[in-house]
């Protein structure tokens, strides 16, 4: 089973990145973007049970090293 | 005194903060990350700089879990003294010894310079010798040192006096160099047992180096 997650950083937290892309991207003409957020995603192959399981042992994971919940929320979806 | 600096895969720091306590006439040891222990008469640990694990996933997330971390906890849950250092400083943010978390530098950029700081408190151990609106010269070299915090937990922490060394200009004026709330560039714990900044107060040891602001800071520790 696979694990994908993507860490972003929360909805208020100033993103660097995403500010510096959004600047950019008004530069080329790209004139009708509202925000930009840049995340990272991480692919997770793992064994369990069920999506259930999966998805249970995953969320562990992200709250102990994937994301610093301080800063980042992520989201987790389990493909097959 | 005895102090006890860390060394992690990637840190680069560990032999200038032990010339930097040397040259203050400390013993000094020098720790792997896979010792369970911190040695018994140890005074002061300190977490140096560097890029321990590379930075991978996020700077310090991983050294966060390094065996002598363990060790560290108990040691500045029973009072001891902790200092960390830059990629230091990172490591005790996430593993929640210190408040807060690190994001990239505002303008993206790895910055790398002498920088003015302002002495915000010194009602604690590290920043006793030196007076409260000093500015000390002292070199910064990170990428990720824009320091956040939410505004509920940044009110306490400048109400507890937790805010030691904040960003300003050679006038004292409020100067950024990374984006970090505030312009802080140092606290502390509640406690004030654990201190974490990202300015290298090693690397400002000798006036021929450009500056020996860093003497007073670190001179706080001895006993």
């Amino acid at each position: 089973m696979k694990a994908i997650v993507n860490v972003y950083l929360k909805e208020g937290v100033l993103d660097p990145q995403g500010k510096a892309v959004h600047h950019a991207l008004g530069s080329l003409g790209f004139n009708g973007v509202n925000d930009v957020r840049i995340g990272k995603q991480i692919v997770v192959d793992l064994d369990a049970e069920d999506v259930a399981a999966a998805e249970e042992e995953v969320k562990k994971m992200c709250e102990t090293l994937l994301a610093n919940t301080v800063i980042e929320d992520y989201n987790i979806e389990i493909v097959q | 005194m005895n102090v006890t600096v860390l060394q992690f895969p990637g840190t680069n720091c560990e032999y200038d903060t032990r010339y930097a306590f040397e040259r203050l006439a400390q013993k000094v040891t020098i720790v792997w990350h896979e010792e369970t222990v911190i040695p018994a008469n140890t005074d002061l640990v300190v977490v140096p700089g560097g890029f321990s694990y590379g930075d991978y996933l996020r700077s310090g997330a991983i050294a966060r879990f390094s065996p002598v971390m363990q060790a560290v906890r108990s040691y500045a849950d029973n009072g001891g003294y902790v200092l960390g250092i830059c990629n230091g400083f990172q490591i005790l943010l996430e593993s929640h010894l210190l408040p807060g978390a690190m994001k990239r530098n505002e303008n993206l950029h790895f910055v790398s310079k002498h920088h003015w700081l302002k002495v915000e408190n010194n009602d604690n151990r590290f920043l006793r010798r030196c007076e409260v609106g000093e500015k000390l010269h002292i070199p910064i070299a990170h990428a990720e040192g824009n320091y956040f915090i939410e505004k509920e937990v940044l009110k306490e922490l400048w109400d507890n006096g937790q805010v030691l060394l904040t960003y300003c200009d050679e006038a004292g004026n409020p100067a950024n160099p990374n984006g970090s709330v505030d312009a802080i560039a140092g606290i502390c714990n509640k406690q004030k047992n654990v201190f974490g900044l990202m300015p290298h107060p090693e690397r400002a040891m000798e006036t021929i180096l450009g500056s020996e602001d860093g003497v007073k800071m670190l001179e706080g520790f001895l006993i």
